[in-house]
């Protein structure tokens, strides 16, 4: 039992990596009241996932864009999931850059970064 | 026919270079947005239907993105589903336009995001690459959370950052669960994993539904879903009232067609009805949706509000109807798709119209509509009776066909509650309609204020209400009473501009009516653009 639980560790640590921080960047997002952390978190729930496509990218077989000249024969690296998370890590940019705006926003017309503040704000307009 | 297909990267690609249009310009001159807006979705309009007309004589359009072999590159596709999807963004998004041009948010770096709206939309509804799919979500949600921030007060920008944590959580979920069922089976383009999933299910078939949970999660979030919805009512209540018509009316609709394109076209019918518990719990869902945004649709005060949990609960429906799994109700959800989407861009820009012209945001200021703006209330009434799904109009046909469906699947609690739904719209169009039609302006306004003043001894907001309510009863005027009233509404700081009515937002709202009765005739005409090749082909 526990050694198929090292095992499964030691062979799949990526995954359990993955899921950590996937649960740590939700959690920020549920859990923290400072809106800059929230998103943070988001970030950081993004980050799990690009790393579970780069952890999943090693195949077997052989490495398919580059015709004839590929010796390497055993574990190789995927490009597709590499192409994904790097569309992924521009999108996300986008989106953190968006998000940190609307949150300058939130603050010069609020005062507060925090959202339990920001309820009692806006509760009493 | 051969280079039809040409137009359908450019559908994405043109509305998106355009966008940085009315920026460059906007150094020069001041108000170009609007035209290059105009002129693009007018193009836009003309191209998918071309494209639509193609797709409904000689069958599906394909386009493969830099020639390369749909295994490892993206291919865009139009076939009977996303067509009908791709004509209603095009005319949507050049139909709000008329209002906008007066009404809406002004300014070149509204359009250009409205631009780039249009463009993620239709690059939703072409694209058959299921990793495409998310960067075209995430597109639609950037643009979506911009337009959102554009409204004038503090509010919209807490509802944009709202949205924006919980769209990009959903599309994140989504991505997880293409992950997994790129695990399972090495591709990512929709046709080919039609094709082999049915082998990966063998295979492993925990990846396969771990991989459509999230999926069925991350839709969930996007298309609004109880209890996943919260971010609905702020954001559409807060948007600025140009914008909330398209938002409302297209991307939750085009977030639904995609759920319902993986639900069908990739996963597959099969995939669905062998997995256990899997449509028990997507009909679940919807269902209690249908309620939960009924019922607090119903004691909502502002009507914007209240049109967005109505959005919760009619999209339970949809999402109900791609549970049940049979043709009909697939039909069903199509055409309600499309009904909806006229409808509420209509409500949402009547309620526009209503606000700009007439001052009322909440029901109660609704009271006497009828007589002061006889025309705009009786498109909003028929709009409302569209919702309800009396006989002869949009909202009947998609009712109809999902509750055929329920009935077909025998889940007779499922017919129940599509039944059931209509009386709850019932309930809250009811509201609005009693108090435009059967209930005077003046006499109940006074007592009601004074009653609330009586009451709660009188905030900031209530006095100024109180004094709006007592001098529009004092004088009958209607320029006064409008001169008065924003005067109260800048004192309880929402400072909003006035706009007057024009002919285009007026002529926005007579359209989305006489559309939402007509395509209550031409349901059967829908469905049959769907019938014969797409569902036998799905199902078959």
């Amino acid at each position: 039992m526990i050694d198929t639980a090292l095992d499964i560790l030691a062979s799949r640590y990526a995954y359990a990596l993955l899921f950590v921080l996937l649960g740590t960047g939700l959690y920020m997002v549920i859990a923290n009241e400072n809106l800059v952390k929230k998103l943070i978190g988001v970030n950081l729930f993004q980050s799990a996932i690009f790393l579970f496509f780069i952890a999943m990218a090693y195949v077997d077989g052989r490495a398919p864009i580059i015709k004839g000249k590929s010796h390497g024969v055993g574990e190789i690296a995927s490009p597709l999931p590499q192409v994904i998370v790097l569309t992924a890590i521009v999108v996300g940019i986008a989106l953190t850059a968006v998000g940190l705006a609307l949150i300058i926003r939130i603050y010069a017309e609020y005062g507060t970064l925090r959202e339990d503040t920001l309820r009692e704000v806006r509760a009493d307009e | 026919m051969s280079s039809v297909d040409l137009l359908l990267p450019l559908l994405v690609a043109v509305p998106m270079l355009l966008s940085t249009v009315p920026i460059v310009l906007g150094l020069r001159f001041d108000r170009t947005g609007w035209s290059v807006a105009a002129l693009t979705t007018t193009a836009l309009v003309a191209a998918t239907t071309t494209l639509a007309s193609v797709v409904y004589t000689d069958g599906v359009v394909t386009h493969r993105l830099g020639g390369w072999s749909p295994a490892y590159g993206i291919e865009l596709v139009l076939d009977e589903f996303s067509a009908l999807i791709a004509v209603l963004v095009a005319v949507t998004a050049a139909g709000v336009l008329a209002y906008t041009r007066v009404g809406g948010p002004r300014g070149n770096t509204f359009y250009s995001g409205y631009l780039l709206l249009t463009g993620g939309l239709l690059g939703i509804s072409v694209t058959g690459d299921v990793f495409n799919l998310f960067v075209f979500l995430e597109i639609v949600g950037l643009a979506t959370y911009a337009m959102i921030a554009s409204g004038d007060g503090p509010e919209s920008a807490v509802a944009a950052l709202k949205y924006l944590i919980l769209g990009t959580v959903g599309a994140s979920m989504y991505l997880i669960g293409v992950g997994l069922i790129f695990m399972a089976t090495g591709t990512l383009n929709m046709g080919v994993l039609a094709e082999v999933l049915p082998a990966a299910v063998e295979r492993d078939p925990t990846l396969v539904r771990a991989g459509f949970a999230f999926v069925f999660v991350g839709f969930s979030m996007k298309v609004a879903q109880w209890p996943l919805h919260t971010w609905q009512p702020d954001a559409y209540q807060h948007a600025p009232d140009g914008i909330t018509p398209v938002i409302a009316a297209l991307v939750s609709t085009a977030y639904a067609y995609a759920f319902g394109r993986l639900l069908y076209s990739v996963f597959g019918p099969e995939f669905l009805t062998s997995t256990p518990y899997l449509t028990e719990l997507v009909v679940t869902v919807g269902c209690v949706s249908v309620v939960a945004g009924s019922a607090l649709a119903v004691i909502q005060t502002d009507v914007k509000r209240m049109f967005a949990f109505s959005s919760v609960s009619q999209f339970g429906l949809i999402v109900a109807a791609y549970g049940l799994v049979t043709e009909s109700a697939f039909i069903g959800a199509t055409i309600h798709l499309v009904g909806h989407a006229v409808i509420k861009a209509g409500l949402f820009a009547a309620a526009g119209v209503i606000a700009a012209s007439y001052d009322a945001r909440t029901v109660d200021e609704y009271a006497g509509l009828a007589d002061e703006h006889p025309l705009v209330a009786g498109m909003m009434a028929l709009l409302l009776v569209s919702l309800i799904g009396i006989p002869p109009s949009a909202g009947f046909v998609g009712k109809w066909y999902i509750a055929l469906g329920a009935v077909e699947a025998q889940l007779w609690p499922v017919a129940v509650v599509i039944l059931f739904s209509t009386l709850l719209t019932l309930a809250y169009s009811a509201r609005l309609l009693e108090k435009m039609y059967f209930t005077p302006a003046t006499p109940l306004e006074a007592p009601h204020v004074s009653e609330s003043v009586a009451t709660d001894g009188g905030e900031n907001e209530d006095d100024a209400e109180t004094a709006a309510g007592a001098d529009a009863a004092n004088d009958g005027d209607a320029g006064t009473r409008g001169g008065t009233e924003t005067a109260a509404l800048d004192a309880t700081a929402t400072n909003r501009d006035r706009n007057t009515v024009s002919y285009g937002m007026l002529a926005l709202v007579v359209a989305t009516a006489l559309l939402a009765i007509s395509l209550g005739f031409a349901g059967g005409f829908l469905a049959g653009l769907l019938d014969p090749s797409f569902i036998t082909e799905v199902f078959n």
